[in-house]
């Protein structure tokens, strides 16, 4: 007897992306993609280079609208809202919406004012409670431990895994619904790795997490679900236990399995 | 495996230990067919090749299993790599066990030939080829069905087990018929009856290969269905 239960029918989406398309300038990076991301899961993009997963994730925040060529057209909806035609201040967006790079792009300032830094932008936070969101914030992000003596210190001082783990947590302190990773461990040694992957897991208790990865095995350890992506098209979309050990199109299988190309 | 991975190194991993499971298949299948033999002829030096040759059986399913990790471990394979890493896994740990009934019989034929019981009683040890012959048979389709990763004729093992079974219980009548006109033959008859159980089993084993060979290709678990069930999956 088979017992089939989908999860992607048991989870709420988060986001919901329908019919998007993506252009920099005349170039059509991503095509008509279709997607629900589930909420409180982690949700990995994979695919080779140049296949839009990383432009799918800014469109995100509408991190692509710093730069004058790029356009996107379609839905992204998150809360019953497209944020691609929101009137709402593209600042509130990604402060719902928080995000991390590839690499660690810490603030010239202390570890203590790192994280301050963007709570202060949308709260008036009282000394005491500021040094608790602080805190808090740090300890999410596995780095308290390791920082709590040296507050005032500069956030560059930090090895690299910890100023990933301090990107982390600023974007966390500012408590946002989504947190979307881009590639967050590709600069980063095997144990800054773990730990990061480690905290993945934790968030997905509060946050829906969008994760970009060129390291297949990290998707395949850290998400609930994978897209694969080839070309700006959305090849195939499934939880991530289906989509490692039983792909439904072979172009993933090949790409997955090292046959591509 | 059809097409080829970016590393030729991983492709040539896998087709070695594939080749490896084929030659373990092999020797297995010999050890099953001379153990009959040496029943049928009551050939005591058969029957001592075959438990000499025992110790190759279990020396190449470790061996096989030490390579299998180390590929795991170095090529975190994915999809059907993987299931076909996991079958392999599965399938030797179902050769050795082939080979361990073929010692069994190697084992029965060398106690009733020291015994005197072959000289002296005359045994139905020839009713017993007939079913080896069809297991043997079993075992030789369902590693070819692997060679060549082939569904179909996976299915065909699947659907032959009965007969298999069949055989089994009609021996049992025969053996138990012997047993109760001629009280002599009670304790070989016994020995025939497990030497028939391991026949069966080596028939069981060859479906249980079948059954991993879906899962290579068809990454469906199909174990525990009917052969109905089976055939309705893979369609």
């Amino acid at each position: 007897m088979n017992i089939k239960v989908d999860p992607l029918a048991t989870s709420r989406p988060k986001l919901a992306v329908r019919d998007l398309n993506f252009y920099y300038g005349a170039f059509h990076a991503l095509k008509h993609i279709n997607l629900e991301i589930p909420e409180r899961k982690v949700t990995a993009f994979i695919g080779p280079s140049g296949c839009g997963k990383s432009t799918l994730l800014r469109t995100f925040n509408r991190m692509f609208e710093l730069y004058p060529d790029q356009r996107a057209e379609g839905e992204i909806i998150i809360d019953g809202e497209n944020i691609l035609k929101s009137k709402q201040d593209v600042s509130l967006i990604r402060a719902k919406i928080g995000m991390v790079f590839q690499k660690p792009t810490p603030f010239p300032m202390s570890i203590y004012d790192n994280i301050a830094f963007g709570v202060k932008l949308f709260e008036t936070l009282p000394r005491v409670e500021m040094d608790e969101r602080v805190e808090w914030a740090l300890k999410k992000a596995a780095l308290w431990n390791e920082v709590r003596d040296k507050l005032n210190q500069s956030g560059s001082g930090l090895s690299g895994g910890q100023q990933q783990r301090l990107c982390i947590a600023r974007g966390i302190a500012i408590k946002p619904e989504v947190l979307l990773l881009d590639e967050p461990c590709s600069a980063l040694d095997p144990i800054s790795t773990g730990k990061i992957e480690e905290l993945i897991h934790e968030l997905k208790n509060d946050y829906t997490v969008v994760i970009v990865t060129h390291n297949m095995q990290q998707a395949a350890r850290c998400s609930d679900f994978t897209a694969y992506m080839y070309l700006g098209d959305l090849i195939e979309f499934a939880p991530t236990s289906e989509l490692f050990m039983k792909p439904k199109k072979k172009d993933t299988e090949d790409y997955i399995t090292g046959r591509f190309g | 495996m059809s097409e080829k991975h970016l590393s030729t190194q991983f492709d040539s991993e896998l087709s070695g230990i594939s080749t490896r499971v084929l030659e373990m298949g092999g020797l297995v299948e010999s050890q099953v067919a001379r153990s009959i033999y040496a029943l049928t002829n009551f050939n005591a030096e058969v029957a001592t090749d075959v438990l000499r040759n025992e110790e190759r059986v279990n020396a190449m399913e470790v061996e096989i299993d030490r390579d299998l990790s180390t590929i795991i471990a170095r090529r975190q394979p994915t999809a059907r790599d993987l299931r076909l890493l996991i079958a392999i896994s599965k399938t030797i740990a179902n050769l050795e066990r082939v080979g361990d009934e073929a010692a069994r019989i190697a084992r029965t034929v060398q106690r009733l030939i020291n015994t005197g019981v072959s000289s002296r009683l005359r045994l139905p040890v020839n009713d017993l080829a007939y079913g080896a012959e069809l297991a043997v048979a079993q075992l030789r389709k369902a590693l070819d069905a692997f060679a060549r990763l082939d569904t179909q004729k996976a299915i065909e093992v699947l659907k032959q087990d009965d007969q298999i079974d069949q055989e089994f219980d009609g021996l049992l009548r025969k053996l138990i018929t012997y047993m109760m006109e001629d009280p002599r033959t009670i304790s070989p008859s016994i020995d025939l009856v497990f030497v028939a159980k391991a026949i069966e089993r080596v028939g069981d084993h060859a479906k249980n290969l079948a059954e991993v060979i879906i899962y290579i290709v068809k990454g469906m678990d199909v174990r525990h269905n009917t052969v109905e069930a089976v055939e309705s999956m893979v369609k």
